[in-house]
């Protein structure tokens, strides 16, 4: 009698042991995803102020937030900041990715320098691009000490130009890995079809519009996703770099948020913008995610 | 892949092949320069910056920068230098990445080899937190961790990093395991071995490639988180956090020299896990990115 009972719980263990291990990190994410994304949409619609309230207000933070000038800066910023680093990195890191791929003599050398920017954080990725684009310490110094007396660059001071310094710095950080995702990309490809397609007398830039870059398509997709997914996650960067300036011109969705929620004690506005920038990845990220375990089942 | 194999079909024209090397090389330039302006002005008395130029070499060379950035620097209001902020930056990552990066395999080795139904959508769910942008949980963490007791302290950040890197964790081993032949896995079950001895003695010992993944993934981007760090640290805020506060300090004169000693601080720990692992981690990633 007891053997059996006892190889019966065994084996009911075992039926159960998969999913109690699991359960812990399903649990986890349940409660500090999904429950916290709740509780920050049932924010965006009460009047919490420095804490949280549960006094609902309807839709008045998101008629505020969008009635916000600063909202729109911060908007207006993304659109450039995003569209910018995604198109940059994406071109740099395909023609990175191909130049390095016609046997280069001391590949193995610059692969690791074109990759290494991906390992530092963005604060100090932003420390160093302060620096070297400050006019009084910088780039700007060093040409007219070197002779260009006329030589001018103050981006990072100028509230119109500002946040394209922040696509160079990101562009530095990220272009390197795309790179990497392409040059894997490349060298799955099979030379056989290059070669059929050089017998039938395609110039190399035939060969690489019409083949070549068809066939990296994967490689194109999950750039975008990450780069996308990066750019609307971009809080430090700002921070380092900019502090959001001059005034507010590199204002950002993260940078927005921050301040709302935290210094200005606007939380229902804060959780408003927050539940934005969510619904703004998840229209990328869903389609994306959906297409990708689709195919893998 | 040998060199034979990888012949490229395309032969480019000697001018052509010029202009690629110069190309590439202004790009490693592009790269280079912030590194290099950032180590050759952490060696230089202040007075050097400010009057010189910042690509030159130093005509006097200190270490007292670094010294300073290490131990006496002003970080906030104390001159503590960033000591202390690396300490607690070491004890965060180190539980954080072990802690996920064991539960990531568990759930993998789950996720693969004991399917069961709906495991798609749990999956699904795991994956899909790895993207969310984090504004959207600061709030609620703030409160949680306030209720804890965990605001503020080493253990508090410690959950916040390991909940939000589960879903990468687990997606790289889910992804390894996969291609992992079940019929071992059912063979060793027949055999009579249980959930964990199939887990040790069949599974692990294969995972190595995916752990170094999975480890440096993980000890980049907790090391190099900002915005957690920001909001919940309190008084044990971590390195990065600390970088921050002594580059924006607003008093006094700027010591850029010690601002760039205290940037390659920061950074040192994940370059050298780069350097020393950094081409399994790109081979590893790419292997799981590109074939899905």
């Amino acid at each position: 009698m007891r053997p059996a009972t006892d190889a019966d719980f065994r084996t009911r263990l075992q039926d159960w042991l998969p999913k109690l291990v699991l359960a812990p990190s399903f649990a986890a994410t349940l409660l500090f995803v999904y429950g916290f994304i709740v509780f920050t949409a049932v924010l965006s619609f009460t009047g919490s102020k420095m804490l949280p309230l549960y006094t609902f207000v309807g839709l008045e933070n998101y008629r505020k937030l969008w009635a916000l000038e600063h909202w729109h800066t911060a908007l207006v910023n993304i659109a450039i900041f995003a569209s910018c680093y995604i198109v940059i990195c994406t071109a740099v890191g395909l023609m990175l990715a191909i130049f390095l791929d016609q046997k280069i003599r001391g590949e193995g050398m610059l692969r690791p320098i074109y990759l290494y920017p991906m390992a530092l954080s963005f604060i100090v990725t932003g420390t160093a691009w302060k620096w070297f684009l400050d006019p009084g310490i910088g780039l700007e110094k060093t040409m007219r000490l070197w002779g260009w007396e006329s030589f001018s660059f103050t981006w990072i001071k100028d509230s119109n130009m500002a946040i394209y310094t922040i696509v160079i710095a990101a562009v530095w950080q990220t272009s390197g890995f795309v790179m990497a995702m392409f040059l894997a990309g490349l060298r799955g490809i099979d030379n056989e079809i290059l070669k059929a397609a050089q017998i039938d007398g395609a110039t190399s830039f035939q060969l690489y519009r019409r083949i070549v870059i068809p066939l990296l398509r994967p490689a194109f997709l999950s750039a975008f996703v990450i780069l996308s997914h990066l750019a609307i996650k971009s809080y430090d960067l700002v921070i380092a770099l900019t502090g959001g300036g001059p005034g507010r011109a590199t204002e950002l969705p993260a940078t927005f948020m921050y301040s709302y929620t935290f210094t200005r004690n606007q939380m229902g506005i804060g959780a408003a913008s927050a539940v934005m920038m969510l619904m703004a990845i998840a229209a990328i990220m869903i389609p994306y995610l959906y297409s990708e375990l689709k195919e893998k089942a | 892949m040998s060199a034979a194999s990888q012949e490229t079909a395309v032969s480019a024209g000697r001018v052509t092949r010029a202009f690629i090397y110069l190309v590439l090389l202004l790009f490693a330039l592009y790269y280079l320069l912030p590194l290099y302006v950032m180590a050759v002005n952490s060696v230089k008395p202040l007075p050097e910056i400010t009057g010189g130029n910042m690509m030159s070499l130093p005509r006097t060379f200190t270490i007292e920068p670094w010294l300073s950035a290490w131990s006496t620097a002003q970080i906030g209001v104390e001159p503590t230098g960033l000591k202390p902020y690396f300490i607690n930056s070491i004890l965060m990552v180190a539980p954080a990445v072990a802690i996920s990066t064991i539960l990531g395999a568990l759930n993998g080795y789950v996720l693969t080899k004991w399917r069961f139904k709906y495991d798609g959508i749990v999956f699904g769910l795991l994956l899909f937190s790895c993207f969310i942008p984090f504004q959207i949980v600061l709030i609620p963490m703030a409160v949680v961790l306030g209720k804890l007791g965990l605001a503020g302290s080493v253990p508090g950040l410690v959950l916040v990093h390991v909940v939000y890197g589960l879903g990468f964790t687990t997606l790289y081993y889910r992804n390894y395991y996969a291609a992992f032949p079940t019929e071992l896995v059912r063979a060793a079950m027949i055999d009579g071995a249980g959930f964990f001895r199939i887990f040790w003695r069949i599974l692990l010992p294969v995972s190595g490639p995916i752990t170094v993944v999975s480890v440096i993934w993980q000890f980049t981007n907790i090391w190099n988180d900002f915005l957690f760090g920001v909001s919940f640290g309190g008084t044990r805020q971590p390195m990065t956090v600390a970088l921050n506060n002594l580059v924006q300090s607003s008093t006094g004169v700027k010591e850029y020299n010690v601002h760039f000693a205290g940037a390659i601080l920061a950074a040192l720990p994940t370059l050298l896990v780069y350097i020393v692992a950094g081409r399994y981690f790109v081979r590893g990633l790419m292997a799981g990115s590109v074939k899905g």
